[in-house]
């Protein structure tokens, strides 16, 4: 059917092209902010320790970074649903005790009288099934008993990082490198070992980084979380299953720590309960940083990998040109208010442009 | 005001010149004029889009023109801010409420400039709650003051925003649509307030997209068009027709479609559907009907009848619900939302803001939003697939985008509804279910919606929705179902609906028709949210509603 209406569309429609064309700059700008803010960092920091820019440290800056940046995905869903998982340090700190336990004390069947020591590949399965659970039972408290993330999370904080002492009494697990006679080598590779020159931790925030970013934006559920995040009860009566796009999302957020917890245990060659503590912390504030929004519905997840490399290139640099501890704390909190009060600004603008 | 000065008139006392707003590249306002005469209702028309809000948004402070000038009282004015306005006494009813929900009746309405103990940092509470309810009073609305304003059913919210509105002294008030959610004895009321407000010299901007409605009211009118004013005139010179000519330059009849159609297949059968309400009673007590193919039903009968919690039924939002489902033949298994569209049912909701839209994403990320199984190729949703489809309702359903990229919020309210249309459409549906799909939309875009309607008919969709607009009802609906209490109390067919038949219906039970009784009707809605604490040997609602009438001293009208 010809509509007398779609005709008088078009005349508004030219009118308007001349601000779509600014607004998609905007926006682009606006995704990139946190990017143009990192080479700025990455120049400062070059100018002030010539070493800064040797791609021996950009290395290192990289590696950890990944650690940030593997958490901050997976938090990255759970914002996007304007939810919070703070968690996530505790289930760093219990996956690397489980996967510290199972390679040093081997796991002891009583009944059997033998102690068994798992491949290294099954070791890493059973801590990432760990943090699947644990995000499993964050999700069931969420959904199921409507419990409000922040404190179903709080709780997780503190029972997981008991659990994680537990393993160990408060000791360390040392010595993570296994023993050729009981077949459980290999672990440190994970966070030490490299292809084609590259750091394995790197290797996995691209491979971590590229799924999810491909699952955030193209996949139904990925569309799902969006919804979800900006309006819930229009997300319900469109047919989502609310509850169970949210479950997944603190799945994902535990596997993504249970990954990163894996990836510390193997790079230190060692288990401590106190792994991973304040993470969550990190993890939210490189979300943040990235452009998304804590009400939910608005950011991506590449620019939470960002945003985790303006936290590490701002720590690692601060330290290069000798900052003390203390100031890099103070500067990473401004910086971190800084940019969301420049979202709140873009958005207000952006608001004000689109109701026009 | 004294006699003398009244007969003074036309009395100006605020005069918009000139002016004009630009957003980025946008002109939302040319260079225009308008005036407002003191203690008489000044009618603002336009379509959505031409201007009307970003002006009223000049006049109360919210923006500041690009050029022109306001003068008040003859003195050049500018509002940096909502607050100076409300300073200068202009106060601002919006369209979309502004309330907090997680606040009381009585502390929304003192919000901001609330009554304090003398000499003290502290809210006087009982004297705000008494101020509170002799507003209300003053409104002829049973509505609690310590009642959480979350709990109140949308007219009622908007009584409690005129109330805000009342509770600061102003002596020019904007109502910007205040009656789309109002019933028609609310509307009533509501009038009688506005007539009473002139009485004591205060003048009204009045924005409404209800033609018969402003010419009742209005005393002046002047019309936007594409930014532009086309024109002002007093009321008593004009019809509809002539401000429909102005507006978009076509004449009411095409409005109201209706069109001829033989229904065909049953395609929905609703037997002996009951919903408890929370605390004892019936929401919906044993409601059976059906609708065919190429039919439209309409689903009529005052606010808190359990029209919108039928609908809710039909999608699954409501497990308590007992009763059976066909949809084309087939019972209805499914009990999530989902498992009802795969059948063949969609909601399109009243709340479009509240429950509608997805104000974070984009006009084609709307619209595919329930129904995106149908985009994937491989594990991805194919962007092509989806912008075939997008584009398709675009232009099937007239909606004013500039492209499918746009954020939801930058369109009108009635191409927001459409977006919210089509995203149902494109779950290919056997049943359309539209909430009350005209509210807070223009003319032209009622007209596209009506006919959309008439034409899904045609292609074979049974089409159920629900209106309190009596024209609306009897002039699109093929059949008219009349709900009352939760009871079905009528069932007209087209030719058979009289206005006095179905209002008779809508209040049955509660006695003879009357404008108390169906006001009566809202202290329903109060009790059913406000809970059973204050009235709990009370069991059925309409015991309750008159308990509260009794309570109520109710000035004669």
């Amino acid at each position: 059917m010809r509509n007398p209406s779609s005709l008088a569309s078009r005349e508004p429609a030219a009118r308007r092209s001349f601000t779509l064309q600014r607004r998609q700059i905007q926006t682009l700008l606006f995704q990139l902010r946190a990017f143009v803010a990192l080479i700025i960092l990455v120049i400062i920091f070059s100018i002030l320790s010539p070493d800064f820019l040797t791609l021996n440290d950009l290395t290192i800056v990289a590696e950890h970074v990944s650690i940030n940046a593997l958490l901050a995905i997976g938090q990255s869903f759970v914002i996007l649903t304007a939810g919070i998982d703070l968690s996530v340090g505790s289930i760093v700190g219990l996956t690397a005790m489980v996967a510290g336990y199972l390679i040093s004390q081997g796991l002891p069947l009583p009944m059997f009288g033998v102690v068994v020591y798992f491949n290294v590949w099954v070791v890493i399965l059973i801590s990432l099934l760990v943090g699947i659970v644990l995000g499993l039972i964050n999700g069931l408290v969420i959904t199921r008993l409507s419990v409000a993330p922040f404190i179903a999370t709080l709780g997780m904080l503190y029972a997981a990082r008991g659990l994680a002492l537990l393993t160990s009494n408060g000791a360390t697990f040392p010595d993570l490198g296994g023993d050729p006679s009981l077949g459980n080598t290999g672990f440190p590779f994970l966070g030490t070992g490299n292809i084609l020159g590259v750091p394995m931790p790197i290797w996995l925030m691209i491979l971590f980084g590229v799924v999810a970013s491909f699952v955030a934006s193209r996949t139904p559920f990925g569309r799902q979380v969006y919804a979800i995040g900006g309006n819930e009860r229009a997300a319900r009566l469109s047919g989502i299953r609310v509850n169970r796009v949210k479950l997944l999302v603190y799945v994902i957020s535990g596997f993504c720590a249970a990954m990163t917890g894996l990836v510390i245990a193997s790079q230190l060659q060692a288990a401590q309960p106190a792994t991973g503590e304040s993470y969550e912390l990190n993890a939210i504030a490189a979300v943040v940083l990235g452009g998304t929004s804590l009400f939910g519905g608005r950011g991506t997840i590449l620019g939470s990998i960002i945003g985790a490399f303006v936290i590490g290139v701002l720590s690692d640099g601060l330290v290069l040109i000798g900052v003390s501890e203390f100031w890099q704390m103070v500067i990473k909190g401004a910086v971190i208010v800084l940019a969301v009060v420049i979202d709140q600004l873009q958005q207000r603008w952006q608001k004000r442009a689109a109701l026009a | 005001m004294s006699a003398a000065d009244r007969e003074m008139a036309p009395d100006i006392v605020l005069r918009a010149e000139g002016i004009t707003k630009i957003y980025g590249g946008t002109v939302a306002l040319d260079n225009v004029d308008f005036t407002v005469y003191r203690g008489k209702v000044n009618v603002l028309i336009g379509e959505n889009g031409a201007g009307k809000s970003t002006l009223m948004k000049i006049i109360a402070g919210a923006e500041t023109a690009t050029r022109g000038r306001l003068l008040l009282e003859g003195q050049p004015v500018h509002f940096k801010s909502p607050r100076e306005a409300a300073r200068a006494g202009i106060g601002m009813i919006y369209q979309e409420l502004n309330l907090f929900p997680n606040l009381s009746v009585a502390e929304n309405i003192f919000l901001d400039h609330e009554a304090m103990r003398r000499r003290g940092f502290l809210v006087d509470r009982r004297r705000q709650q008494e101020a509170a309810r002799r507003l209300l009073e003053r409104l002829e609305q049973p509505i609690d003051p310590q009642a959480l304003v979350g709990n109140l059913r949308l007219g009622q919210q908007q009584i409690v925003e005129i109330a805000k509105a009342l509770a600061r002294d102003v002596r020019i008030l904007i109502m910007d649509e205040p009656t789309s959610a109002l019933t028609t004895a609310e509307v009533e009321i509501l009038f009688r307030v506005i007539r009473e407000l002139k009485e004591q010299g205060v003048s009204i901007i009045y924005i409404s997209h209800k033609l018969e409605e402003l010419l009742r009211i209005g005393d002046y009118v002047t019309i936007l068009r594409d930014s532009h004013r086309v024109a002002e005139a007093p009321v008593s010179a004009i019809d509809v027709n002539w401000i429909v000519e102005q507006m978009i330059g076509r004449s009411v009849s095409e409005t109201y479609i209706h069109q001829e159609r033989t229904p065909g297949q049953e395609l929905l059968r609703v037997e002996h559907l009951s919903l408890p309400r929370p605390g004892g009673g019936l929401l919906l007590d044993d409601v059976s009907f059906q609708v065919r193919a190429g039919e439209i039903v309409a689903l009529y009968g005052l606010l808190g009848a359990g029209r919108s919690e039928l609908l809710e039924c039909l999608m699954g939002l409501h497990p308590e619900a007992s009763g059976a489902l066909w949809v084309a033949g087939q019972p209805v298994r499914g009990r999530t939302v989902g498992e009802r569209i795969a059948e063949g049912l969609v909601l399109v909701p009243e709340d479009r803001q509240r429950e509608g839209l997805v104000p974070t994403l984009s006009v084609a990320h709307n619209m595919v939003l329930a129904s995106l199984r149908r985009y994937l190729s491989g594990l991805a949703l194919s962007r092509k697939k989806e912008l075939t489809a997008v584009r398709r309702l675009i232009s099937d359903l007239g909606i004013k985008a500039p492209s499918p990229q746009t954020l939801i919020e930058a369109l009108s309210g009635g191409n927001q509804q459409k977006v919210v249309v089509a995203r149902g459409l494109l779950t290919e549906p056997r049943v359309l279910l539209l909430d009350e799909p005209t509210r807070g939309i223009d003319i032209g875009a009622k007209a596209d919606l009506f006919r959309l309607m008439n034409r899904l008919a045609s292609e074979g969709l049974g089409v159920l929705f629900v209106s309190s607009e009596l024209r609306e009802v009897m002039s699109v609906a093929d059949r008219i179902l009349v709900l009352a209490r939760g009871r079905l109390t009528g069932e007209f067919r087209r030719e058979e609906a009289s206005e006095e038949a179905l209002v008779a219906a809508a209040s049955a039970g509660q006695g003879p028709v009357s404008e108390k009784e169906e006001t009566g009707e809202w202290s329903t809605g109060g009790t059913l949210q406000t809970g059973t604490a204050d009235s709990s040997q009370i069991a059925t609602p309409a015991a309750s509603a008159s308990k509260e009438r009794c309570d109520q001293p109710r000035p004669q009208a």
